[in-house]
């Protein structure tokens, strides 16, 4: 008997390394270092819990998880334990050995992303020369294999115009599903934003050509688009609600309630190395403090929609307004709403240049 | 332009696609179906029609299967079978043999 309903689905960041340097990474901006990652040992422990409580898919992500020359063990365990094993990889590692490793281990599904449909600004973007062609091979081998392949394009000012080419991309190379996923405004991004958010009128063709192709495409291609909620009047229910369906475990082995909440201050973060993953879940303060509606604040606390979007993202809450418990800002009735129309007012007619995403270069503090 | 898909029939043989899968959640208690980048609740007739789909099976057999279990008319579990198999076959989690 558990008290609070166990996670479905489990983030395992098995690295912050990666060799592409996207600006708009998930990743906190304080990167973690290879030799404070958890070991091999720790992770099918870890795997073995999550199991047991009662998740149901892992989604070994970082980073590149396919940096972590173990992935296959890693794989092979979850599988071996009934969980539903994905993939999400930039590509850039993969080739035809690393990926029979990975299906021999059982793997269920790849997302495998692009920066953009056109080869010199998915470099660009992406910071990395030659990336291109590799995930282009990378998709042509998971698909002769046959395992189902997810396209995961993340969209902003920059790349905008070509959602159209991407999604003929994800039909040419054969996907099942294709992400055409705004932006989301923190760590990263928002160190990023002026170059990253697109105009209203940006945003809204991104949604004709999404609304047109899922006519065409039907049933053949399903397409997963994710809107940047700073041009929506209500936030999106970040993570299904803190603490209520996913565990993010970091690296270093700390387990979060979504993969920005890292910044959130005064907290203390538990990690697996010191406690187990049930008893994180039901009673670590991180997990309890948002859970759920006790927490929220006016308007939320009176609002009809409080168990439809949780009163939004805690993290854009802090790093908009400075106060992890506000209303996400995102909403049109939160006090702190200026600040985001703000931004849109103040967004560049030029896009300034991109802080990529390395160690060391998220620390710099933002001069503008 | 939407795409129709064609109405299953008797002899329609299916298979789970490849990265999906029916799976038993102990926890739970319920059983799940499992697919890219998300698991979802199958009910309990859904998860009695799926167990029987094993990529030979008609889904007329299936049917007759489903017989012996339940006391509907045939021509209601028929229907049932054809309308949820399709369904599931537009969410790619099933496709034909
Ligand atoms: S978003 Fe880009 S930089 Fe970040 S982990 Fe993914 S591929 Fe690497
Ligand atoms: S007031 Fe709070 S609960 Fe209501 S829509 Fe805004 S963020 Fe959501």
């Amino acid at each position: 008997m558990t008290a609070i309903p166990p996670p479905m689905s489990l983030l395992a960041e098995v690295t912050h390394r990666c060799p592409l340097q996207c600006p708009y990474c998930s990743n906190p901006l304080r990167l973690d270092p290879r030799t404070d990652e958890l070991s091999t040992a720790d992770w099918l422990r870890v795997l073995d819990e999550a199991a047991a409580m009662g998740v149901l898919q892992v989604h070994f992500s970082g980073g590149e998880p396919m940096a972590r020359p173990d992935l296959p063990d890693l794989v092979r365990h979850a599988v071996s334990l009934g969980l539903y094993t994905n993939l999400i990889t930039s590509g850039v590692l993969l080739n035809a050995k690393s990926l029979k490793a990975l299906t021999d281990a059982g793997l269920d599904h790849v997302q495998l992303s692009f920066q953009d449909a056109d080869t010199a600004e998915a470099e660009r973007i992406g910071g990395m020369a030659g990336a291109q062609a590799k995930k282009l091979e990378a998709a042509r081998l998971i698909k002769e294999d046959g395992l189902p392949l997810t396209l995961n394009f993340v969209i902003h000012r920059q790349n905008a115009a070509r959602v159209p080419a991407m999604l003929n991309m994800a039909e040419r190379l054969g996907a099942r599903r294709v992400e055409i996923a705004h932006t989301q405004y923190y760590g990263w991004g928002l160190l990023n934003r002026d170059a990253l958010l697109p105009s209203r009128a940006q945003l809204e063709e991104t949604e004709h050509t999404v609304a047109a192709a899922r006519a065409r495409f039907g049933t053949r291609l399903a397409i997963d688009f994710v809107t940047p909620d700073y041009y929506a009047d209500q936030p999106k229910p970040c993570m299904g609600g803190w603490g209520q369906r996913f565990l993010n475990i970091a690296p270093t082995g700390k387990v979060l309630p979504c993969h920005a909440a890292e910044s959130i201050p005064g907290l203390t973060f538990p990690t697996v190395r010191e406690s187990s993953l049930q008893d994180i879940w039901q009673n670590a303060p991180l997990f309890t403090l948002y859970r759920g509606t006790d927490w929220m604040p006016d308007p939320c606390r009176s609002c009809a929609f409080k168990e439809q979007d949780w009163g939004g993202c805690r993290c854009q809450a802090l790093a908009l307004t400075g106060d992890a418990s506000a209303t996400d800002p995102v909403c049109n009735q939160a006090p702190g709403h200026g600040v985001i129309k703000q931004a849109i007012a103040n967004r560049p007619a030029v896009p300034p240049a991109f802080r990529y995403r390395r160690y060391g270069n998220g620390e710099i503090t933002n001069g503008t | 332009m939407t795409e129709t898909s064609e109405p299953f029939s008797e002899e329609t043989v299916l298979r789970f696609a490849r990265g999906t899968r029916l799976q038993y959640d102990r926890v739970r208690e319920q059983w799940f179906i499992q697919a890219p980048e998300r698991a979802f609740i199958a009910d309990p007739s859904a998860a009695e029609i799926l167990q029987l789909i094993d990529g030979k099976r008609t889904l007329g057999t299936v049917t007759d299967k489903l017989l012996q279990k339940f006391s509907a008319t045939r021509d209601v579990l028929v229907h049932d079978v054809l309308h949820m198999t399709r369904e599931l076959a537009d969410k790619q989690v099933l496709q034909v043999v």
